[in-house]
């Protein structure tokens, strides 16, 4: 592991648990009152969401040209983390949504774009499962189509909405709360960090196990 | 007839220290030899030997995961696909569409690698088959030697350099046996260079110019002019495995 | 390039002919598909407003996904896949020749659809035949783009059957929202052309976008 890696993670750790009391002490919203700090776990797992579909995006792009299994432990990693943060974004977000607004779920732009990609990214992670011997470049072009595909289905689905007329209004999220959400995405964005470089390790660590199993042939 | 650059023309194919592994199971491990033109190499062990993976990685369908293969000068890797018109390949399951005649597909495989005319080419390929009666008949309807016999010929229908056959006498009969040993015969003297698996020794007796034993993906032994094939595979599998 | 998509194509042509196992089990699936709809949906003699539209095209997907899956099949039985990646051709063009199969057939299934859909559900579905065609080829050639490239790619992988809708449907949400919407505008009794406009743009640039990165990446995807 690299020299930052526990220094990172030890201060991640310490953030994250302090991020309630950093949450408890930030102002109250004066409409949706307690239930609006869900938003400060809800909005850094939505950015981390959305900063792993890049990476694992990214990753696959430079596995698919250069054939480096380097990308490809990145691109697992990533799609992994994908599915973990937009789980959370998809379950934080209805949560809030149905005090604040009464309705767990609105076909907005937004919210199902996030939906259709989270499920994009769950698809890929069932193709490395179960796709058997040779599917890391399958996957790897899955998630090159994912991430070309994310500015459609957002205009698709997007104008698909504004033709209905909506139900409810979105309402735009002050951000009067400055510090305590820049703390919950820093702690995030470091939770990211560690856990994706976390994850690759595991990932190198298999390899070389199979290396070795290998040589251990060649004698 | 066919149109190659005369610069992916090759006299041998070089297999160099060529080693192949899926996950943590070895296929091939650091196997080396050369197939010359005008040569038969047999590439001779039991099964799951590394036989099928050779010989896809001759074809360039497989890269190998350390090692290199040469055509003449060029790399695999930074072969054209050109080069691929250049070698013919009998598989296993034999490539011929059931759904299409004899005739249809011998003539959709000629005009894929490009002859001019792939109408006679088709035919010409029939007679030598011995099938030009029942050229328009569904492959479907045929036995495993008729099946057989147009696909060696469907694989060679480009005049290949390099041939790779992969297990071509399973199934056979005596008849259709010798005539295919007399074909390869042929074509070695013509001048290409043939690349043959098989596990069946009392074939392979006479026939090979060079016999390359595999054991679990590893080379156990390299004989030039192999005599009484039968005992130097038994020595060749049953030596402790070298270091 | 184009030499050898069209042997390709002329050859499963020629094979589905003969055999019209792939033609006749797609287009009765895709009947059934309409029918369930219509069993499912029809109340008192009347479908649903705008069904017509959804219908039609998941009856499409649906069968179109089955014919994928058979045609590579086949190819898979033979190795005759092998076979073509063997050729001297370029992947790309064994790509194209396959993609122009596939549409072949789709469009054979969606000239019985459409009518079947507009009888069944009293839909006025030909009332602009242009944006008709012009909706129904963009959006399938961006579904049979997609599902030709993971198709082929799923030839060696194992669960390949169940694997293909999983990655394809997702990917598809675009063509899906936009052939359903645009479809469903043409059923409207006045035909307003910005919005009809604005779903053949997008289903274009999706179809330019996709099978652009198709053929870079067929290459890549079946050489190992």
């Amino acid at each position: 592991m690299p020299k930052w890696f526990t220094p990172v993670a030890v201060m991640c750790g310490a953030m994250l648990a302090a991020s309630p009391l950093v949450i408890a002490s930030a102002d109250y919203e004066s409409t949706m009152g307690l239930v609006q700090k869900i938003f400060y776990y809800h909005m850094p797992s939505a950015w981390m969401f959305l900063i792993a579909a890049m990476v694992c995006g990214v990753a696959s792009i430079r596995f698919l040209a250069t054939g480096d299994p380097r990308h490809d432990r990145t691109a697992l990693a990533a799609g992994e983390l994908l599915v973990v943060f937009g789980l959370i974004t998809l379950v934080t977000g209805p949560l809030w949504a149905r005090k604040a607004w009464g309705t767990f779920w609105i076909w907005d732009a937004r919210t199902t774009s996030s939906l259709v990609s989270w499920m994009i990214g769950c698809a890929y992670l069932i193709l490395r499962r179960y796709g058997g011997p040779g599917s890391e470049k399958l996957a790897a072009a899955l998630a090159l189509f994912g991430m070309a595909n994310v500015p459609f289905i957002y205009i698709s689905v997007n104008y698909w909405r504004t033709i209905h007329p909506a139900t409810t209004v979105v309402p735009k999220l002050p951000f009067t709360m400055g510090f305590p959400l820049w703390f919950c995405v820093t702690t995030f964005a470091l939770l990211f960090v560690v856990l994706l470089k976390l994850r690759v390790r595991v990932e190198e660590q298999q390899a070389q196990v199979d290396a070795l199993y290998l040589s251990l042939d060649e004698r | 007839m066919t149109s190659a650059a005369p610069s992916l023309d090759f006299d041998r194919v070089t297999v160099d220290d060529v080693s192949r592994h899926f996950g943590r199971r070895r296929a091939v491990s650091r196997v080396s030899f050369a197939a010359a033109r005008g040569a038969i190499i047999g590439l001779l062990g039991p099964n799951g030997a590394g036989k099928s993976t050779l010989l896809t990685m001759l074809a360039t369908l497989l890269r190998p995961s350390s090692g290199t293969i040469r055509y003449g000068t060029l790399q695999a890797v930074n072969a054209p696909p050109a080069l691929r018109a250049r070698i013919g390949v009998l598989g296993h399951d034999l490539f011929l569409y059931p759904e299409l005649t004899a005739r249809e597909n011998l003539k959709f495989f000629a005009a894929l690698y490009g002859l001019r005319d792939a109408d006679s080419a088709a035919r010409a390929a029939l007679e030598r088959a011995g099938l030009a009666d029942r050229g328009n008949d569904l492959v479907a309807g045929f036995s495993r030697g008729m099946r057989q016999r147009v696909a060696l010929e469907r694989a060679l229908i480009h005049e290949p350099r390099l041939v790779l056959l992969d297990e071509p006498f399973t199934g056979l009969d005596e008849a259709s046996t010798s005539a295919l040993i007399t074909r390869l015969r042929s074509l070695r003297d013509s001048g290409a260079a043939i690349v043959l698996a098989t596990h069946d020794l009392d074939l392979a007796e006479g026939l090979l110019d060079e016999a390359v034993f595999l054991r679990e993906g590893r080379m156990v032994q390299l004989l030039s002019r192999p005599e009484g094939l039968r005992s130097a595979y038994r020595n060749a599998m049953t030596r402790p495995s070298q270091s | 390039m184009m030499r050898v998509a069209w042997l390709i194509l002329r050859k499963d042509l020629t094979v589905e002919v003969r055999s019209r196992e792939i033609a006749y089990t797609t287009l009765f699936f895709a009947v059934s598909c309409v029918l369930v709809f219509a069993f499912a949906l029809v109340r008192e003699g009347r479908g649903p407003e705008d069904g017509a539209a959804g219908i039609l095209w998941i009856a499409v997907m649906f069968a179109g996904n089955l014919a994928l899956g058979r045609t590579f099949e086949r190819e898979r039985q033979s190795e005759t896949l092998r076979a073509l990646l063997l050729a001297p051709a370029s992947r790309p063009a064994v790509y194209v020749g396959k993609l122009l199969g596939i549409l072949v057939l789709l469009f054979g299934t969606e000239l019985l659809l459409v009518p079947l859909v507009a009888l069944l559900f009293q839909a006025r579905l030909l009332a602009h035949p242009f944006w008709l065609i012009a909706i129904m080829t963009t959006g399938t050639v961006g579904f049979a783009a997609v599902g030709t490239l993971f198709a082929a790619m799923l030839v060696r992988a194992r669960s390949r059957d169940v694997l293909l809708p999983v990655l394809l449907y997702p990917i598809t949400v675009p063509v899906i929202i936009a052939g359903v919407r645009g479809t469903a505008t043409l059923l409207q009794p006045e035909l307003e052309t910005g919005i009809i406009r604005f779903w053949f743009a997008l289903l274009v640039t999706f179809d330019v976008v996709f099978v652009t990165l198709a053929l870079w990446t067929f290459e890549a995807v079946m050489t190992d």
